[in-house]
């Protein structure tokens, strides 16, 4: 693999989870927010009581702050795949490319033609209108987040496609398969419920800060009832999808749950590492120069220390017990009791797969009819591996994600959604009780509540992404084989351009919503 | 429904989507227009304020429109969103950067405590107003002029030899700037003369809209002064770029071998090999110049909807003459035979399909456009009226 330039690969990636990662600080909040905000017009219409009209125009004015720069940094994603990504469009874009354009054509324009009469339609439309735009609002962009993590969850586990050798690609067979992929399904019910999740911290958290300074307090505790309720119900669901998402993982990709849980040697009746430290953990930057040789498989260096739950790994895994749960080992070197076979193996079979391919092209080209059959067959029957054939499997590690960096993430999410849990239902009761202006302590967590939100939305994308490292298709295409064909010089200008734009954009979007919110609820 | 349609004709279906979406988009450049038009046509801060908003309450559909354009082509071409996004890197990429900063612009400029300062974000909306439009146009133009790169798909399943897997590479290291400076039969000179005409198109509609939005007397005063010059040097550049576009060699698909080769006038062959696209076209342009002598002679505030339909179909007409009649839409001048045609692009014919019944979605999609536009422009924008309004720009 002398040829591949993994400078480029490098900061390809690393553009790609700059600009996703920057998406995702805005798009959580738009996608609850836009819900919130329509509920709190519900009310209004329904009860004709002013007050929550000025409750919603504020909350409105805040929404409005943080869509803008949430569509101004999803565009570069929309173009990315093709930019840095080319091969990978080629590749599969016959599948992929469809959920984003659905994305575009069924929920981006509903978005933008409605959010355009939420804010400048006050006195053009009727109220009835009016709330019904913001409906549709909220319903559009929740159907974005619907369709392209569709395309995500296809990354994850794709199904519904067959390979055409003749146009070496692979190509769309079942919609419906793509569609209901049980990975995507999971995977958006749990993206959208923690971003209701996010969206009620930052009420919460705007409003704490209010009624500490005093100001707008009749306002913000409406507010805040509002968001309690939402957010616990938010949260409930979000740990409830939380570990389904958990089980599609160690269906389908086996290594990533290894990785999240830093789970060296596999076995039946797996532990759980409630709390824990990363100890000797192979770190990414070293694995390309380490290891060069395997020889046995002490060197592979995962260990994580921590307090753990008996059996718990397996349940969370299995819903059993005893079911068998394989850790890096297992999966790297093959585990023959448990029917699992050897990378070493898996990237033979694929090598025999793209070989076979390459053949079959040979013989088409020399009209050889048999001898194309023959090598579409024995491709077919390796295609399992295909991916695997990239590699040349001097350096295992570079099949292995960055433990370190995904045990973290996964369980920063855990321990924080666990906290939001009791977090939401302590706010919710002391609101009840009319207790919750005397307790500075909790209004204080409140303001942290924001942070943390933060925080845990990015370590779950962090989980996913870094999981599922090396590859953009789970097992079939490398991030190396997916890469534009360009100078690293290239990319990482770009990365820079983009880091240095929406860090400023950021700074300004953070200024214009703090100068906001401090005005408070009587502007 | 649509699995009655072959192959080709859900190639030609799309294309004709893609050509609509195109249309559209250069229509909606109007809001870039617009931005670029922000000082000249206003005294002060007042006045700015209202064209701003004039062009602003509109951003997100030019928007959109772009990211739709996008989307449409990789779900359609995927081929051709391979090679140009991950070839053409640096033109696209410019624009792309022209619309970010232009996204947060309209909310930030206004706003208190933002950072960068309003005069930064109207430099935004003016570099995204100036540039966007200028570069859509030169992308748009190498459809008939070429670009440099090839195309081997083998390269997929090439383990052992000394090339990377990416199957498509761009042939300079400029990454599509190349469209600005490449003298080979004047394709640079070309490419200008499109970037440009579609900017002072950009402009003039943004004119004849600004004049049927607002009631403000020393806007409409300079928007009549700045009418006549723009048409005029629309006129010049657009025709410039059309009338040498009959002239020039284009590239052509052998039915039989499907071979690409160089023809003579074979832009001129398509129009004429194709009638409909022709009518199209005549159509098109007919409702630019009737608009044009609408606004000049008759002061009628409608003009801007006859230049409107008028840039669709001359739109659509131009990407017809692109990619039909055995033409490659987006060929190579460095490796003929990769240049990209309808043909060898396409999805697969399922994908065709599928993405055919989610078009049906397209004419719901309008309506709700067009309903809300209509609600949303019931009332013309001035001063005053900013002043009643729960968010401005
Ligand atoms: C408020 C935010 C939030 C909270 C409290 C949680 N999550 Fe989460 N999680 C996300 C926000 C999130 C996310 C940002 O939405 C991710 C990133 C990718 C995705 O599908 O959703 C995610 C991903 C994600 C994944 C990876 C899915 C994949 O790789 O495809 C797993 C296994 C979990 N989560 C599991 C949990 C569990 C067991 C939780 C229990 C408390 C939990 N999450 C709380
Ligand atoms: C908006 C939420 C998302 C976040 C925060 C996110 C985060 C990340 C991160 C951190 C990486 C780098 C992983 C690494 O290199 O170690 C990455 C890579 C990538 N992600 Fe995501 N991701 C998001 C959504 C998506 C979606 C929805 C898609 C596809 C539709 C996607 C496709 C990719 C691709 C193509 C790469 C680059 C190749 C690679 O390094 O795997 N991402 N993302
Ligand atoms: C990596 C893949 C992604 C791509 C290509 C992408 C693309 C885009 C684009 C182009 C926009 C601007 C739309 C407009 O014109 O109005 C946008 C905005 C948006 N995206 Fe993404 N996005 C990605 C990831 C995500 C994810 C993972 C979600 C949700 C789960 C999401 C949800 C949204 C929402 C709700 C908006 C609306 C406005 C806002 O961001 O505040 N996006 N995205």
């Amino acid at each position: 693999m002398e040829h591949i330039n993994w400078e480029l690969v490098d900061w390809s990636r690393a553009q790609f989870a700059l600009t996703a990662l920057y998406h995702w600080i805005f798009v959580p909040l738009t996608l609850g927010l836009s819900f919130m905000l329509a509920i709190m017009e519900t009310i209004y219409v329904k009860t004709g009581d002013e007050k929550w009209l000025k409750i919603e125009k504020f909350w409105l004015k805040l929404f409005g702050i943080n869509f803008a720069i949430g569509v101004a940094t999803g565009i570069i994603l929309e173009f990315e795949f093709g930019t840095n990504w080319s091969n990978y469009s080629w590749f599969v874009g016959d599948i992929f490319g469809a959920p984003l354009a659905i994305e575009g054509i069924m929920a981006f324009f509903m978005e933008s033609t409605f959010v355009a009469i939420m804010f400048f339609g006050w006195n053009k439309v009727s109220k009835k209108t009016h709330l019904l735009a913001t409906w549709l609002t909220a319903i559009g962009s929740n159907l974005s987040a619907l369709w392209i993590l569709v395309a995500n969850g296809w990354m994850q586990n794709p199904v519904g496609m067959k390979f055409n050798p003749d146009t070496m690609r692979n190509e769309m067979a079942d919609f419906w398969a793509v569609l209901f992929n049980p990975v995507a399904v999971n995977k958006f019910l749990h993206t959208i419920t923690s971003a209701y999740t996010f969206a009620a911290l930052f009420v919460i958290a705007v409003s704490a800060y209010l009624l500490l300074k005093g100001k707008d307090k009749s306002l913000a505790k409406y507010s805040m009832l509002i968001a309690s309720v939402f957010g616990f119900v938010g949260i409930v669901a979000t740990i409830l999808t939380g570990d389904g998402s958990a089980k599609q993982v160690a269906r389908y990709q086996p290594m990533k749950l290894a990785a999240m849980e830093g789970l060296k040697k596999g076995s039946r009746g797996a532990p759980l590492i409630a709390i824990g430290k990363p100890k000797h953990l192979k770190n990414e930057p070293t694995h390309k120069e380490v290891l060069k040789d395997l020889k046995g498989e002490d060197q592979l260096d995962v260990t994580v220390e921590g307090f753990e739950i008996p059996y718990g790994l397996s349940i969370l895994a299995f819903n059993d017990p005893h079911a068998f749960v394989p850790g890096v080992d297992d999966l790297v070197f093959g585990n023959e009791k448990e029917g699992i076979p050897s990378y070493k193996e898996r990237i033979k079979s694929g090598k025999i797969s793209i070989e076979a391919l390459a053949k079959y092209k040979e013989a088409k080209k020399a009209g050889d009819e048999e001898a194309a059959q023959k090598y579409l067959k024995i491709f077919r029957e390796h295609f399992e591996d295909f991916g695997f054939g990239y590699f040349d499997g001097h350096d295992l590690n570079e099949l292995i994600p960055p433990v370190a960096i995904t045990f973290t993430s996964f369980h920063t999410m855990v321990i924080l959604g666990l906290w939001f849990l009791v977090f939401f239902a302590l706010v919710f009761r002391s609101l009840m009780r009319g207790t919750i202006e005397k307790k500075k302590w909790l209004l204080r967590l409140g303001v942290l509540g924001l942070p943390l939100g933060f925080i845990v939305q990015e370590a779950g994308w962090i989980t996913a992404e870094a999981g599922r490292m090396p590859w953009v298709i789970q097992d079939l295409m490398p991030t190396f084989v997916a890469v534009s064909h360009l100078k690293s010089v290239s990319v990482m200008i770009t990365f820079f351009l983009f880091f240095i734009t929406f860090t400023a954009l950021l700074i300004a979007e953070l200024k214009i919503m703090s100068t906001e919110i401090k005005k408070g609820f009587s502007n | 429904m649509f699995e009655a349609l072959s192959y080709e004709n859900l190639q030609i279906y799309w294309w004709i989507i893609i050509s609509l979406l195109g249309g559209f988009l250069v229509f909606l450049l109007f809001v870039q227009g617009g931005q670029t038009l922000m000082d000249k046509l206003s005294d002060n801060e007042d006045e700015k304020a209202v064209v701003l908003n004039i062009t602003g309450h509109k951003w997100e559909f030019t928007f959109t429109t772009l990211v739709v354009f996008g989307g449409a082509f990789f779900a359609s071409f995927p081929l051709f969103y391979s090679t140009s996004f991950g070839g053409a890197y640096w033109v696209w990429y410019i624009i792309l950067f022209a619309f970010i900063v232009q996204a947060v612009s309209y909310e930030y400029r206004k706003k208190k405590n933002n950072f960068l300062g309003s005069k930064t974000f109207e430099a935004f909306l003016k570099f995204n107003g100036f540039i966007a439009p200028f570069l859509l146009g030169v992308a748009v133009s190498t459809f008939f002029t070429g670009s440099p790169f090839s195309i081997h798909k083998e390269n997929i399943v090439k383990l052992s030899s000394n090339v990377e897997a990416v199957i498509s590479q761009w042939a300079t290291p400029w990454h599509g700037l190349e469209a600005l400076w490449t003298t080979e039969h004047l394709a640079f000179l070309q490419n200008i003369l499109l970037g440009l005409a579609v900017l002072v198109l950009a402009r003039l509609n943004a004119l004849l809209y600004i004049r049927k939005m607002t009631d403000e007397a020393s806007i409409l005063a300079k928007v009549k002064k700045c009418i006549p010059r723009h048409s005029i040097l629309f006129l010049v550049l657009f025709l410039a770029w059309f009338i040498r576009l009959l002239f020039i060699d284009g590239f052509a698909i052998h039915p039989d071998t499907h071979e690409v080769f160089m023809q003579a006038h074979k832009y001129f062959n398509n129009l004429i090999e194709m009638p409909v696209t022709l009518l199209i076209l005549l159509a098109g342009l007919a409702g630019v110049l009737y608009g044009l002598y609408k606004a000049n002679f008759k002061a009628d505030e409608k003009a801007i909807w006859y230049t409107a339909v008028g840039t669709i179909l001359t739109v659509i007409a131009l990407f017809f003459m692109a990619g039909f009649n055995h033409t490659p839409y987006y060929p190579s001048t460095y490796d003929l035979q990769s240049s990209i045609s309808i043909a060898n692009s396409s999805s697969s014919r399922f994908t065709l399909i599928t993405m055919s019944y989610v078009s049906l979605m397209v004419p719901f999609v309008l309506a709700y456009i067009i309903w809300a536009w209509r609600a949303m422009d019931a009332k013309k924008i001035d001063r005053k009226e900013l002043e009643q309004e729960f968010e401005k720009y």
